[in-house]
Parts: C-alpha cells; sequence; structure tokens
C-alpha cells in the first residue's frame, strides 16, 4: 500500500477554482518536490492534506484512511508533519517548549521523555544550544530549522513543507536546505513545494510539475528538469534558466 | 491642611470599612468579568453561527445601556417578578456582566491580533481547537491584553461607587454618610477621593510590574 494517495483532490475558493482534480501518491521515504509558477494551487494542495484547508471533493489516504471523511482528523494530523513558509512558532514559548509541546501536550508522553525528544531534534537540526532563546531572538533561517525539529518531534509518517526558504534572506537558505537534504537521507518522507530547482534536481525522487490547479507533468528530476514532454513544463523552466 | 489631616483621621476607620466593600466589588466582578470575557471573546472569534450570535447579542445589548440602568434593573426591577438581591449581589453581577462584556471586546482584538498562521501550526501538530486557543492563542492574546486590562480594572473601580445609589456601604456611601454629619463636605470628598487615588495608583503600579514579568520578546 502507498503511504499517501491523493485522488481527484478539488478545491474553489468562490467562483475562483484553485485545485481541477489532484491526483498523485507517495511510497514511505520519498521526497517528492512540487514545482509551478505562483497562484497555481501548490500550497493550497499540501493545506488540502493536513485537512487545515478542507477539500471540495476528493480523497487523502493516509495508510488507506481517508482525511477528508476521518472523524478524527487531530489524530491523523499528528502523522503529518508541516513546516510553513513563515516558520508560525509559538511566539510566547521558548525554542525547547516549541518542539517539546507536541509530544507532551498532544501526544501526552511525560514531559522528560518529550524533552528528551525536543533535544534530539534540536541537535538534528544544530540548534541545541538555542533551546532557551525565543522565536523572536532567532534568524530566519534558525527560526525555520526549530520549525523542522516541531515537526520531526512528533515522529510523522511524512512531512509537507510549504516553501520552507521563500521568507529567507539568500545567505539562511542553505542552512534550511541542508537539514532536510540529511532527513531525505534518512528516509524521511517528505512532499516539498519550493522554487529552489537546483536544491530540487539534488533531493527529489520525483518532481511533479503544478500548474493552473493541476498536475501538468511528473516524474524523475531529470526527466522533468532536463527533457520534459510538455511544453508547458519547457516554458516555466525556460524561465529559471534565464535568471 | 491640618485640619484636613484632622479630617481624614477621624474619619479614616469609617472610609477603610467603605474602602472594603469597593476593593470586594472591583475585584470578584473584575475576575467574574473576565472568565465571562475570555468565553464571550472566544465565541465570537471562533464560535458557530449561533455561540456568534447570542455572545454579540450579550456584548452589544450591555454596551448599548448605562450601567446604573443595568444595576437598577437587577435591584428595583427584578423584585417586581419576584427574584429579590441583597445590594453587594446586585451590584457584583451588574457589574461583572458589564465589565465581562467591555473585556470580551479588549480580548476579541487580542485574539484577532495573533497572527493566523499560529492557529495552523497549532492544528497541523495535531491540537484540536480548544487546545490550540488555550495553549497558543490565549497565551499571546492575553499579554497583548494586558495594558488595556489594567485600564478596565481602573475603570471598575471608579464605577463601583455607582454601588453606592442601592444602599452598598462602600468608600462614596460612606464619605456621604460622613460628610452629612459634620458638613465637611470639602474635606470628607477630598479624603474619598485620595483613597480612591491611592489604590489606583496601586493597582496600575503592580499590574505594569505583572506586565514585566510575563513579557516574552517579540509579543
Amino acid at each position: 500500500m502507498k503511504l499517501l494517495e491523493v485522488k481527484n483532490l478539488k478545491k474553489s475558493f468562490g467562483k475562483k477554482e484553485i485545485l481541477k482534480g489532484i491526483s498523485f501518491n507517495m511510497d514511505k521515504s520519498e521526497t517528492i518536490v512540487v514545482i509551478g509558477p505562483s497562484g497555481t494551487g501548490k500550497s493550497t494542495m499540501l493545506s488540502c492534506i493536513n485537512m487545515l484547508t478542507k477539500p471540495d471533493s476528493g480523497e487523502v489516504l493516509l495508510e488507506g484512511e481517508d482525511l477528508v471523511k476521518t472523524k478524527n482528523i487531530e489524530k491523523m494530523r499528528q502523522k503529518i508533519g508541516m513546516v510553513f513558509q513563515e516558520f508560525n512558532l509559538f511566539n510566547h514559548l521558548t525554542v525547547l517548549d516549541n518542539v517539546r509541546i507536541g509530544p507532551w501536550k498532544v501526544k501526552k508522553i511525560s514531559k522528560d521523555a518529550a524533552t528528551e525528544i525536543a533535544l534530539k531534534n534540536l541537535k538534528k537540526v544544530g540548534l541545541e544550544d538555542r533551546a532557551n532563546a525565543y522565536p523572536a531572538e532567532l534568524s530566519g533561517g534558525q527560526k525555520q530549522r526549530v520549525g523542522i525539529a516541531r515537526a520531526l518531534a512528533m515522529e510523522p509518517d511524512l512531512i509537507l513543507f510549504d516553501e520552507p526558504t521563500s521568507a529567507l534572506d539568500p545567505e539562511l537558505v542553505g542552512e534550511v536546505l541542508e537539514v532536510m537534504k540529511k532527513l531525505a537521507q534518512e528516509g524521511m518522507t517528505m512532499l516539498i513545494v519550493t522554487h529552489e530547482m537546483s536544491f530540487a534536481r539534488d533531493i527529489a525522487d520525483r518532481i511533479i510539475f503544478m500548474e493552473n490547479g493541476y498536475i501538468v507533468e511528473e516524474g524523475t528530476p531529470d526527466k522533468i528538469l532536463f527533457h520534459p514532454e510538455k511544453d508547458r513544463t519547457r516554458e516555466f523552466l525556460a524561465k529559471f534558466r534565464r535568471e | 491642611m491640618s485640619h484636613f489631616l484632622h479630617v481624614f483621621i477621624q474619619g479614616f476607620p469609617l472610609l477603610i470599612g467603605g474602602l472594603k466593600f469597593t476593593l470586594i466589588l472591583a475585584s470578584v466582578s473584575i475576575v467574574i468579568g473576565f472568565i465571562i470575557g475570555v468565553f464571550i471573546a472566544i465565541e465570537r472569534v471562533y464560535g458557530r453561527k449561533i455561540s456568534y450570535g447570542l455572545s454579540t447579542a450579550y456584548v452589544e445589548i450591555i454596551r448599548g445601556t448605562p450601567l446604573l440602568v443595568q444595576l437598577f434593573i437587577l435591584y428595583f426591577s427584578l423584585p417586581q417578578i419576584g427574584i429579590h438581591l441583597s445590594p453587594l449581589a446586585a451590584a457584583i453581577i451588574s457589574f461583572s456582566l458589564n465589565s465581562g462584556a467591555y473585556q470580551a471586546e479588549y480580548i476579541r482584538g487580542a485574539l484577532q491580533a495573533v497572527e493566523k498562521g499560529q492557529m495552523r501550526a497549532a492544528l497541523s501538530l495535531g491540537m484540536t481547537k480548544w487546545q490550540a486557543v488555550r495553549m497558543v492563542i490565549l497565551p499571546q492574546a492575553l499579554r497583548k491584553v494586558l495594558p488595556s486590562w489594567t485600564n478596565e480594572f481602573v475603570y471598575l473601580i471608579k464605577y463601583t461607587s455607582l454601588a453606592y445609589l442601592v444602599g452598598v456601604p462602600e468608600l462614596t456611601a460612606q464619605g456621604e454618610f460622613f460628610a452629612s454629619r459634620n458638613f465637611e463636605f470639602m474635606n470628607v470628598f477630598l479624603s474619598v477621593a485620595l483613597l480612591y487615588l491611592i489604590v489606583i495608583f496601586i493597582i496600575t503600579w503592580a499590574f505594569s510590574a505583572v506586565e514585566k514579568r510575563v513579557r516574552v520578546p517579540g509579543i
């Protein structure tokens, strides 16, 4: 069985149809990168997977269980981490509390065990020495690494990354991508929306090119980035080449 | 000046007795009002249609009528339908309901000032909406609301003088009683004003200390 199956996902906001029938699958430990022009529904698609945005129709199956119809969405969300473009760290909590609040207050494991998990994951993202800082005291790159640690602390089956480096100054992008590369190598299942093409080439098992609410084309990085079949994919990539 | 001091000291036991009622009225009402305010604010921001409608109606009715009229309804009108309240109970209930509506508005503003992403992040961890409000949104909103909340407490202390009109022996009432015996209206009411001023100064100072203590960088 596939870890994640998305079937014919549709979503409109008012009269504007953002997702026009999105279908794809993910295996465990797979890294999929979603690329495409701005405003084509990539972020909406991510937030329809963990139901932060409720899709109008379609199915999202995590290990066979439909998240659209489930009675216990909170339980299902525990298995799906999410990393946000704007970090969304809890401003009133220290770095340590940001990371341990999930296992401690949501999974209800003991405070000591949650602290241990939090410190382990902070170490993984290289921020164990900032455990007592508040989010406002961190750089953007550090904030996003805490965001990743917070998602990891729930020990999810899958992590969704919604443009994780788009809000960062250029010199801070690298440290976040490094952490993500390491996670991919360790076998974390990741669905990443990004505009970082060379990162996509290095890290992705598959790339999905999305435009205008549809998946135009998907395949290996080599196929999508260097031998695309569709004109639309070629045109999109050409814009990046010129830069 | 020495005459003022003389009157002040002479009236002190009586006025302090009144001040005790003033503080009971204000502090009980602010606490009950706070609990009302938090729940009403949450319903107004996150509630479904019915609870949103009811809580909005509550706030509008309370804000749209004078506090003194609300107090009179509780104390003078309710007995006509068989509900008798003591002066203190009528005052506490009306001040709590009134303060609750105003606190709800302060807290609602603060809840809405917390960035939307905070709720999304909390839900993405698997929190229920209520857990997210309690553990993520409210702690930030209450920090934001603290300065205006202190203001509300100060207002409430002064509004408790209205309880005098239904016969609660609070500070203003005791002043009036004292002055009507010795006709020292100037010195007695200056004493009363001085006591209000001291209490409000202490409370303002205490809450700004609390504000500093719970301050978190970036909020």
